[in-house]
């Protein structure tokens, strides 16, 4: 039974599709600088490529401009590239780990969850990554959804037993 | 031209594309990380809202890289307010135009409609249903599927999972209802 429960963790999140690729080395707590960094790059190129432009995506979803495809589709190419060299070539990690990347199963939740994220994007223009790029550039209102978004995660993991997956 | 101008202008799809996509390695290589950012709202979560619900039941503490990366973002978004700034006006399709002003939204700027996205938007049914139905559905889905833009369009997609594919299908179908069947009725308040 301790065994179990031990475990409880573990199994809740290999349920979800992220954070199971977990970084066995121990770092100290400062290198965690270099994800803010990458972060602000990320954050700075969403803006310069007005990904996060409540305009651009109602073009996207209207088909009136190729921009956001454009953007998908490269990010896509170039991140398969990635995968399949690290893959091929076998790059360790630069604390000397392996990299393995997690397996993702099919659950009903792609779908349904899928088209629910896909009616938020439409109206609020943005995906959670956009979020936190347009309150720093000063959409101060865009707290408001943002806190609406973790509430809306909190339910979903209040109701996930009812929900079909 | 200068650098600072070079990157003040909107940068083309196949510079912002790319550099997106390289995400993708910089986070395998740098920390074994997946990338993904929707996850951050559930270590939020797990961390702000102490509850009994199994869901938020583990060490949110050992994914703290993914709420230093979202922040990251968030400064991201601070340094090109303050540095990196375009004076020149938005370029929108002109059908998108017409129709946004056949809902009384004529000032094109920024990145969100400020007669949409403003202070004195919250209060209204309309502003109400895009920022607080919305920012629930975009928590509410992302979860449910697992993952969002980032983590099942750009990574999934990347290591060519087909579950990903699915979500990616099921997010451009949702955006598509909604923008073009939905929205409309939701502007019109």
């Amino acid at each position: 039974m301790q065994q179990k429960d031990n475990n409880t963790d573990f199994e809740v999140r290999s349920l979800d599709a992220m954070c199971v690729n977990d970084e066995q080395v121990q770092t100290p707590s400062w290198h965690n600088i270099k994800y803010l960094i990458m972060g602000v790059l990320f954050g700075v190129v969403l803006i310069k490529s007005e990904v996060i432009s409540w305009y651009r995506i109602q073009e996207m979803f209207r088909l009136q401009s190729f921009h956001m495809f454009g953007v998908i589709g490269s990010a896509v190419v170039v991140g398969a590239l990635s995968v399949f060299l690290i893959k091929k070539l076998k790059i360790k990690s630069i604390n000397g780990e392996e990299i393995i990347l997690p397996t993702k199963s099919f659950s009903k939740g792609q779908i349904y969850g899928g088209l629910l994220f896909g009616f938020g994007w439409a109206m609020t223009g943005a995906c959670p990554g956009p979020l936190f790029a347009q309150l720093g550039y000063g959409a101060t209102t865009i707290i408001v959804t943002i806190v609406a978004a973790i509430i809306g995660t909190w339910v979903y993991g209040k109701f996930r037993e009812q929900l079909p997956h | 031209m200068n650098i600072i101008e070079w990157i003040k202008q909107p940068w083309p799809w196949y510079v912002a594309g790319p550099i997106i996509g390289l995400m993708v390695p910089a986070l395998l290589i740098f920390g074994n990380k997946t990338f993904g950012i929707s996850s951050s709202l559930r270590h939020i979560c797990a961390a702000c809202i102490p509850t009994k619900v199994p869901f938020f039941q583990y060490d949110w503490k050992k994914e703290i890289w993914n709420l230093f990366f979202v922040f990251g973002v968030f400064l991201g978004g601070v340094l090109t307010a303050l540095y990196f700034k375009d004076s020149a006006s938005v370029v929108v399709n002109e059908n998108l135009v017409h129709e946004l002003s056949g809902y009384g939204i004529t000032e094109i700027n920024g990145l969100v409609p400020e007669q949409l996205f403003g202070w004195d938007q919250v209060g209204t049914l309309r502003g109400i249903i895009l920022m607080i139905v919305g920012g629930f559905l975009v928590g509410f889905g992302t979860r449910y599927a697992g993952g969002c833009t980032s983590g099942h369009a750009i990574m999934g997609l990347s290591n060519l999972q087909l579950p990903s594919l699915i979500a990616t299908i099921s997010f451009m179908a949702g955006g598509f209802i909604m923008a073009n069947v939905i929205l409309p009725y939701i502007l019109k308040l």
